[in-house]
């Protein structure tokens, strides 16, 4: 196992990382930005390091300044948690050049998976159902225009390079189409480097559900079941539960299933989440691979009892999964709520000072935090705070516990999202299971 | 005169208008990125760009004047 290795990342993720780390006797270094001084995972670290100003550009981004520290510092191995470097094939080049193990898997992958046409041709031809869809760039408006006739309208305009929803766009009819399309374009050019768009058909109202796989570097893959993830805002994730309230134990195995075909086929290692929508009819299809560990791996290692992070670490180490498929356990039922610092009806973000900070604790409750009374939320990184994770025998259990944890917890000094996570929580579409992507439009915004 | 502020704290990502431009109350003059989000901020009154306070880049903090109009 490693002795020392760095984490390139910050708040909560930071810290989660480190914490395995303490627990498997691994010693850590952390970075910070200017901005992050004073914050949680400086103070956990071992030792810790400035990188750079506020700024996630001259600090969490500063690949040549960590790789730096990372050899000042004899750390063998570089965790990059998730948002920030994680997904960064050129990243995971400059570590392995530089002798350093990048935790995560290699830098081709990352790349071909990083790219969505790249990534839709590579499911295609191992046979996992993809979304209908075009595997080139469209040339022009007047391709993408065909293109829609050809599927029938809506479709769902997206930039190659996207993520987290931007350059992401639903059209309903050609008028629309026309008048998205460049916009789209630039948009994607301006924030990616790379104006690539592409159309795939709409299915509506999905469900999200996705499949955590972990693969070893010997070609053992394993999946460690579903998440269901379609409560979103701004297509970003704000609940997360597992098991799926929708999946039968069929499609749960033939997901599983194609999960591993996948990430086999792409020789892949590493701890890695398979996306998929599933339509009304049970019907899946691939949306997208992401190469690292994800925000919500904790109502994974729920029900599983594994420790994601530290599966992480013994495959970068190249161990051998301990484990085959029969031996992965599912019991009980877990939910995720990603706590953020955002007015909850607008969801415009709130910077600020936290004045009071008071978490739930108590059986089956989870907490996943980097901030506390006197923290600063500063402007320059994501809104999320803080995760509540909560478990239950049943998914009843679960929804209960979750509705008492969000009644005590208390947040003051910024706006977060608790408001409506409490309405999530009670809603009894949310407690009939009925998670399909468009929920907080329908149930929370509408007030339906 | 009106002054267009800053609702929260962030980085100038756009700026939509310069000195001598039109603008109606509610259209975006300037586009800020906080917390990983672009937050188009809007004229509340109609007018005429009489200075533009900041510039693309700039950090401004909540209430900060990023336009003024006549």
């Amino acid at each position: 196992m490693f002795k020392k290795i760095l984490i390139a990342n910050r708040g909560e993720i930071a810290v989660r990382v480190m914490r395995t780390c303490m627990a498997l006797n691994i010693r850590t270094v952390g970075i910070y930005s200017e901005a992050d001084a004073a914050a949680p995972h400086v103070k956990m670290a071992d030792e810790a390091y400035q990188v750079g100003g506020p700024r996630v550009n001259e600090s969490y981004l500063n690949m040549d300044k960590i790789i730096e520290i990372a050899k000042q510092t004899g750390a063998e191995a570089i965790h990059p948690g998730y948002g920030l470097l994680s997904e960064n094939a050129v990243f995971a080049r400059k570590c392995e050049e530089a002798g350093i193990v990048f935790i995560g898997p290699s830098p081709e992958v990352i790349a071909r998976m990083g790219s969505k046409i790249e990534s839709r041709i590579a499911m295609e031809k191992v046979g996992v159902p993809v979304v209908p869809g075009i595997a080139h760039p469209l040339s022009d408006v007047e391709e993408a225009a065909q293109v829609a006739d050809r599927f029938g309208y809506p479709v769902m305009l997206k930039a190659s390079a996207g993520g987290g929803g931007i350059g992401m766009q639903i059209v309903r009819n050609e008028e629309e189409l026309r008048k998205a399309y460049e916009g789209n374009k630039k948009r994607a050019t301006d924030f990616f480097g790379d104006g690539a768009m592409y159309i795939e058909k709409c299915i509506e109202n999905p469900r999200h559900v996705e499949i955590q796989v972990l693969a070893d570097k010997q070609g053992n893959t394993v999946y460690l079941w579903e998440r269901e993830c379609s409560i979103q805002r701004r297509h970003q994730k704000v609940v997360e539960e597992a098991p799926s309230p929708f999946l039968d134990e069929a499609t749960r195995t033939r997901m599983g299933e194609a999960a591993v075909k996948a990430a086999q086929s792409l020789g892949y290692s590493n701890a890695g989440t398979i996306e998929f929508l599933v339509d009304r009819d049970k019907n899946f299809y691939f949306l997208e691979m992401n190469t690292r560990l994800q925000v919500e791996h904790p109502v994974t290692e729920e029900i599983t009892g594994l420790d994601l992070v530290e599966q992480q670490l013994r495959i970068a180490c190249g161990e051998p999964l301990g484990f085959v498929q029969n031996d992965v356990k599912r019991e009980g039922h877990a939910i995720e709520v990603r706590i953020y610092a955002e007015d909850p009806k607008t969801f415009f973000p709130s910077p600020g000072t936290i004045t009071k900070f008071v978490v739930p604790e108590g059986t089956g409750i989870r907490n996943e935090l980097a901030v506390g009374e006197g923290s600063t939320v500063t402007p320059f990184y994501d809104p999320m705070i803080a995760k509540l994770v909560v478990k239950g025998d049943t998914r009843e259990e679960a929804i209960h516990r979750l509705q008492h944890a969000l009644a005590a917890y208390e947040v003051e000094g910024i706006k977060t999202n608790i408001p409506m996570l409490r309405e999530i929580a009670d809603h009894p579409a949310f407690r009939s299971g009925d998670t399909t992507t468009g929920f907080v439009a329908h149930y929370i915004q509408g007030k339906k | 005169m009106s002054q267009v502020l800053a609702s929260m704290a962030g980085n100038v990502w756009k700026v939509l208008v310069k000195a001598g431009d039109a603008v109606e109350a509610g259209q975006d003059v300037v586009i800020l990125e906080s917390m990983k989000m672009e937050i188009p901020i809007a004229a509340e009154a109609t007018g005429t760009v009489k200075e533009v306070k900041i510039n693309e880049g700039d950090f401004v903090n909540e209430g900060d004047v990023l336009v003024e109009l006549e």
